[in-house]
């Protein structure tokens, strides 16, 4: 075999990226939903918690098929989108729109948790010393849920680089542009090039090993301060 | 003086309650202590007081000013209410040393950047009471009896109108109470800011109460001056319980 380092590096890269933003952009929506529906009661945050969940129990072709409705050309969306000049069929920010959803509900379901756990006489002790709702979160409940919320980051990481079903719908499996470590293995696989898998498969196992090391490591590092 | 009615009921709760209490608590006492058996309502009164809970009817008001009032649509915010809180448990941000919790009522969004006039004011704080070699510190490395010093540097740090401190000794044991208890009556004597303080100790009652407001599930009733019934008893629980007894009579 010809041994090019670009049949790692491109897709290695493209996962990576891909990962990187939609766990960032799923970070930012999920944690302040999470803040705006933990320690609410009633049926219209229950209905809210119970759609930000929903991509955890939906087959990942389902919520593929439901963004296409979406955002593909002809979707609710598609016209709006394609005046500004945005086009997520078959392109890499496609590909992150399809694993910001998927990955959503893990940091959510973990920011909840977490923040529902902060102790609320502190919150309560800072809304007393005259802090606006927006600085209890910033000053108070985010500091102390970070653990948890972090712990939810880090998973979503992991799962956005896996991503596969919903990726697959949106925006295809075009090598060098939209093609995911997950969806090089499997076109490598069915090409029948096993010693090309099975490099991919390495080095995917060793990022998310690593991955998880570094996380680990941060987590002790903080609690040594 | 402090106008309160509050009404509050919970009525689907596990243990239904409801709070109904009406009473003023005059100028003349600068301390007035809340005194009843856990679960009779001072910790709701208190939540009420700082804005925490909305009551379901009644009015709050200190002085002149209207914290609440349910038949003219009153209900100033709780940041904007200036009242100082002090939690059973402290409350202090475990994630902040001494001096950013001090600091943390004048602070801006980042609390852990303190500089110019905030730190200064804060270290003075700090200083008042005694702590001002903790500054450093987090909450956790200090003991309870620093704790509290520093929750209460925190509270004062707002510029409060009303000092609320509930059941401040709960968690410690007698011989730190004591000691703590003799200790916050040294820094309240030097404080013009009136106080109520809510406990289930009638060793408390003797060391603070001016005004007295005897709290029974749910109700209460005002003794206007502590010290003129307290002379005839030989401890304070004695007196207490007479009262108590006379109330449900």
């Amino acid at each position: 075999m010809d041994f090019d380092i670009a049949f790692i590096w491109s897709p290695l890269e493209l996962s990576l990226r891909v990962a990187g933003t939609a766990t960032l952009i799923s970070f930012v929506v999920a944690t302040l939903a999470a803040w705006r529906l933990a320690r609410r009661k009633g049926p219209m945050p229950a209905l809210l918690d119970a759609v930000c969940s929903l991509p955890l129990v939906m087959p990942p072709t389902v919520l593929g098929y439901y963004l296409i409705l979406l955002v593909g050309r002809r979707g609710v969306f598609g016209h709006w989108l394609e005046e500004v000049g945005i086009n997520l069929i078959f392109s890499w920010q496609g590909a992150v729109v399809a694993a910001t959803v998927v990955v959503f509900p893990l940091i959510y379901k973990s920011a909840r948790a977490a923040l529902e756990q902060v102790d609320k006489h502190l919150e309560d002790a800072a809304r007393t010393l005259g802090s606006s709702e927006w600085r209890v979160f910033i000053s108070v409940s985010l500091p102390l849920a970070w653990k948890g919320i972090f712990a939810g980051i880090m998973l979503a990481f992991a799962r956005g680089m896996g991503e596969f079903g919903a990726t697959l719908m949106i925006a295809g499996n075009i090598p060098g542009k939209t093609q995911t470590l997950s969806l090089a293995i499997y076109d490598a696989f069915q090409a029948g090039n096993d010693a090309q898998a099975s490099w991919l498969v390495c080095i995917t196992s060793a990022v998310c090993v690593a991955l998880l090391m570094a996380a680990e490591l941060l987590v002790k590092l903080k609690r040594r301060h | 003086m402090i106008s309160l009615h509050l009404v509050k009921s919970f009525r689907n709760a596990v243990t239904p309650f409801s709070l109904d209490v009406r009473y003023e608590i005059g100028d003349e006492h600068k301390c007035a202590v809340l005194f009843g058996p856990s679960g009779s309502g001072k910790s709701l009164t208190m939540q009420c007081l700082a804005g925490l809970t909305r009551p379901d009817a009644g009015h709050i008001r200190i002085g002149d000013c209207t914290l609440f009032d349910s038949q003219e649509n009153v209900s100033v915010s709780v940041q904007k209410r200036r009242i100082g809180y002090m939690f059973q448990d402290y409350a202090l941000f475990p994630h902040l040393t001494l001096l950013q919790n001090v600091a943390y009522p004048r602070s801006g969004c980042w609390p852990w950047r303190v500089c110019g006039e905030e730190r200064d004011k804060a270290q003075d704080m700090l200083e008042r009471l005694g702590i001002g070699h903790l500054a450093a510190n987090l909450p956790s490395q200090i003991s309870g009896g620093q704790r509290q010093r520093a929750a209460l540097a925190r509270a004062l740090n707002a510029d409060p109108l009303l000092l609320l401190l509930d059941e401040p000794f709960s968690a410690l044991d007698p011989l730190l109470r004591e000691r703590l208890r003799e200790e916050l009556l040294e820094l309240m004597e030097n404080l013009t800011i009136p106080a109520v303080i809510i406990s289930h100790d009638p060793d408390d009652v003797d060391a603070f109460a001016g005004g007295l407001v005897l709290y029974d599930k749910g109700r209460a009733r005002t003794v206007a001056d502590y010290a003129s019934v307290r002379g005839d008893f030989a401890t304070a629980g004695k007196c207490l319980r007479h009262l108590q007894e006379q109330g449900a009579a």
